[in-house]
């Protein structure tokens, strides 16, 4: 149907036209309740350290949506090339979409250029895009990876901001993850003794913080290869929930029997060929 | 002489909502009064209400973009190179189907080397999907400016 209010065809990309009714909106119900929809948030705990030939990327796996947990087993460790992985926090969808984006945007480039991709061009491009949204785009990124010139990890905020350092930790839990990284880091470690430092980080944050919880991924990165440990260590409170509910024949006791014959009587019958040639 | 009008009106309605000025009246029609019968009603309260923080940096992105990289390719370089430049964008910026039809902009993305980057752009609101069309002649009539 042609519509003669529109002049021009439509922009692509972010649609605004139902901000004001939003607004409004909130203002009617407003006075205490709002009754527009939560975004799903991760809630989370995340850190990454250097180690000596590598990077070592935590997260737990819990994903809340106030105060009731959405999913037990989220995965916040994105992938974005072969050797550049990324931990998120913050809104799960945007963490979601912008790595997704990131990731596309990265193997183009590769496949014009022929080059391996590396961790500064990938918080470069982060960097623009979340600078273009003001902040709208909540996503808290740990960038971490090996390239031609080392291993690095990088703390990319929801309003652009880059940081370089040698191990981090974000998310709700990450003042209790920073502790014990601040307590046990050292430069150069070797990658047992990182992950579990990684581990311990991320178990205390899971401890301290309510939006945390579950279990525990590990992602080591290093110049041969990638080995994402998912679950690297499973929480000790599991519930056994079946899946299937079917009961075993002979569970009910059968008291007695009785058999009742329906007489049916036989009134047209055709038969059709069935072309099986 | 009526023909230099309608030329310069057509630009001009290219550029209008592009650059949009605060405080005049933003839904001018061709007589400075607002167009009811196209546009529906005004009203005070929706100009004064904020929308979205972002609406208005988002429509201007790419312009600004434009500006912010043909200013510094002027410093570094000299006044020839985004002359150049926009020679080429004009020309570019020509090869369109009618407006009610959608336009693929080859030429114009393969300058602005948007063909080798995915935005939000390229996945949310395509217009090659949209549900809804413009009536064709009015659209024309809008971009040629006689509207």
């Amino acid at each position: 149907m042609a519509l003669s209010h529109v002049f021009e065809s439509p922009v692509p990309g972010f649609n605004f036209e139902n901000s004001t009714r939003n607004l409004l909106l909130e203002d009617a119900l407003g006075e205490g309740k709002s009754n527009a929809p939560k975004p799903l948030k991760t809630g989370t705990t995340i850190a990454g350290v250097v180690c000596k030939d590598g990077v070592v990327l935590g997260a737990d796996t819990r994903a809340t949506s106030s105060e009731v947990v959405a999913d037990k087993m989220c995965a916040k460790i994105h992938y974005i090339a072969p050797n550049i992985y990324c931990c998120g926090a913050g809104t799960a969808a945007d963490t979601e979409k912008t790595t997704e984006l990131l990731s596309s945007n990265l193997t183009i480039f590769s496949m014009n250029s022929g080059r391996n991709p590396r961790v500064v061009m990938a918080a470069n491009i982060l960097q623009n895009m979340l600078f273009r949204y003001h902040g709208a785009i909540g996503a808290n990124l740990i960038l971490g990876g090996v390239d031609c010139t080392g291993s690095h990890i990088y703390r990319v905020g929801p309003y652009g901001s880059m940081d370089k350092v040698p191990y981090l930790a974000m998310g709700s839990g990450d003042l209790a993850a920073m502790g014990v990284l601040e307590d046990r880091f050292k430069p150069r470690m070797e990658q047992e003794e990182a992950k579990t430092l990684v581990r311990d980080a991320i178990r205390a944050g899971i401890m301290s913080d309510l939006g945390s919880g579950n279990n525990i991924d590990i992602c080591v990165i290093t110049s041969k290869g990638v080995d994402y440990i998912r679950p690297y260590q499973e929480s000790e409170y599991k519930d056994n929930r079946q899946k299937k509910y079917k009961y075993k024949p002979g569970t009910t006791p059968v008291l007695c029997e009785k058999v009742v014959r329906l007489e049916l009587e036989l009134v047209h019958e055709t038969v059709q060929k069935m072309e099986t040639s | 002489m009526s023909h230099q009008i309608e030329n310069s009106r057509g630009l001009r309605s290219q550029l209008k909502d592009s650059v949009p000025v605060a405080g005049l009246c933003p839904q001018a029609g061709p007589y400075g009064v607002q167009d009811t019968l196209r546009r529906g009603f005004s009203s005070v309260k929706n100009e004064l209400l904020p929308s979205h923080p972002l609406e208005l940096s988002e429509k201007n992105f790419q312009l600004n973009q434009d500006k912010l990289n043909f200013t510094t390719l002027r410093n570094i370089q000299g006044l020839h190179a985004p002359l150049k430049l926009q020679m080429e964008y004009r020309a570019a910026r020509q090869i369109q189907r009618l407006p009610f039809l959608p336009s693929s902009n080859l030429a114009l993305d393969t300058l602005r080397g948007t063909d080798e980057t995915i935005g939000f752009e390229d996945i949310l609101n395509d217009p090659a999907q949209c549900e809804l069309m413009g009536e064709p002649h009015i659209m024309t009539e809008y971009k040629l400016g006689l509207l």
